[in-house]
């Protein structure tokens, strides 16, 4: 059994050429993608996870010897693909920036604090229902050369592989209400609104913890529709 | 905890995709430079692996020509049998831990590398073979979404015959086939992602 991944499914993806965006400009390929069929090389894929992922990876708050600074949150939802369906077993990567807005890389040297106790990375693996869960810390909003007083709204980078080598998606999650929005051209890069908003979490006060975190709910939705039996295999 | 939490109702559509932005270093390819633990290398290469080991390596280059020293390159191949190993193919692959997964980030000078093995033939969706190949995903810093494409070996003669490289214009089939280096297991293929050499890539 696999899956048939309609090319109409990536009307919601932004185009490449973005000029809002100037790193699109030189980066975007001039020539039009060439359309092909999806052969064994497209329909199979990696389903990683539990070789690689150790305990903990999950908890991005206890990968050092104190508490990193800043808010705590709960970050949860489902991989799924466009039907609904929990997609299991899936690597999902993360990385972001500090509370300070701040990442841990040598070309990050913006004027913002680095935390000894928050490094930004975690990986987990979806569960049978496609479930995942992290535990990390709200990401600052950070400044970058882009444009006059061009700032990224707070946003945590999401890797996903799903059944297939064409379900293989980055985002980035982003949180709700952020008066950023309306200034970020990578945000904005996703022409249709509610495709744009699928990538906004929902606060979640149900599985908000007293006392120790807020909760928002993130959920990743993969091509994948019409299942079919897999032919010439 | 995983208990209670259910899914809402069924999605109007999928995530859209976001660039990986110059700072996944730390989470995607760590190797040798930060703490943080590797999940992949560029190497696919295991113990119990079998067939011919080569090397792939080559610069990316945007549109002006300078290197792209921020790209993250991800690639997905069968065994020398031409068996994926996807939990979906249940035939048994004689190289048990062998997955045909590896990802590189390029470095300051736009280089990239993969230890890999060459693959064995696949089949297209009527059952023709394929030339052995690798798909190759190009993600990076000014990539909304990443791009795919093929990498072809200059040593095959079924090249000639492939179904996907024919549906490629001939004078740009190039970009797609790594050159083997005289006397040495080392395919060199550059990436560009613009301009008038561009590589070609695929709408899937």
């Amino acid at each position: 059994m696999t899956f048939i991944y309609p090319v109409d499914s990536n009307k919601a993806h932004p185009l490449p050429l973005s000029p809002e965006y100037k790193s699109s400009i030189k980066r975007a390929p001039s020539k039009p993608l060439i359309p092909m069929r999806h052969t064994l090389s497209e329909l199979t894929g990696p389903v990683y996870g539990h070789e690689t992922v150790r305990d903990g990876d999950n908890d991005l708050t206890t990968q050092h010897k104190g508490e990193p600074l800043g808010e705590r949150i709960i970050v949860h939802g489902h991989v799924r693909d466009e039907d609904g369906r929990g997609v299991p077993n899936s690597l999902v990567e993360i990385w972001q920036a500090n509370a300070c807005g701040r990442y841990v890389h040598v070309r990050d040297q913006h004027p913002a604090p680095l935390d000894p106790n928050f490094t930004g990375a975690g990986r987990t693996q979806s569960d049978a229902s496609g479930y995942y869960r992290f535990v990390t810390i709200k990401p600052g909003a950070y400044p970058w050369g882009n444009h006059h007083n061009a700032w990224r709204p707070a946003h945590i980078h999401l890797s996903v592989f799903g059944h297939s080598f064409v379900t293989r998606l980055v985002t980035q999650m982003y949180f709700p209400g952020d008066p950023l929005f309306p200034f970020d051209p990578i945000f904005n890069s996703v022409p249709d609104e509610k495709a744009r908003m699928r990538m906004v979490s929902s606060f979640d006060l149900e599985n908000t913890k007293p006392e120790w975190a807020l909760c928002y709910r993130f959920d990743i939705v993969l091509r994948g529709k019409n299942a079919t039996p897999m032919e010439n295999h | 905890m995983q208990d209670s939490v259910k899914p809402s109702g069924k999605p109007n559509g999928i995530t859209p995709s976001q660039t990986v932005g110059p700072f996944f270093k730390y989470g995607l390819t760590p190797t040798g430079d930060y703490a943080w633990n590797d999940a992949f290398t560029n190497s696919t290469l295991t113990p119990d692996v079998t067939g011919d080991r080569v090397r792939i390596e080559g610069r990316a280059f945007d549109g002006d020509g300078v290197v792209v020293p921020d790209a993250m390159l991800e690639i997905w191949q069968a065994d020398a049998q031409g068996r994926y190993a996807d939990p979906q193919d249940k035939r048994a692959l004689p190289n048990a831990s062998f997955r045909g997964f590896a990802r590189c980030g390029t470095d300051k000078d736009g280089h990239y590398s993969f230890d890999t093995i060459k693959p064995g033939a696949v089949p297209d969706p009527d059952g023709k073979p394929q030339a052995p190949h690798i798909v190759l995903a190009v993600f990076a810093r000014g990539m909304l979404r990443h791009l795919y494409t093929r990498i072809y070996f200059s040593d095959e003669a079924g090249n000639a015959a492939d179904p996907v490289l024919g549906l490629v214009p001939a004078d740009r089939r190039v970009t797609l086939i790594a050159v083997r280096e005289a006397g040495k297991p080392v395919y060199r293929l550059d990436l560009r992602l613009q301009g008038d050499n561009e590589t070609v890539f695929f709408d899937v």
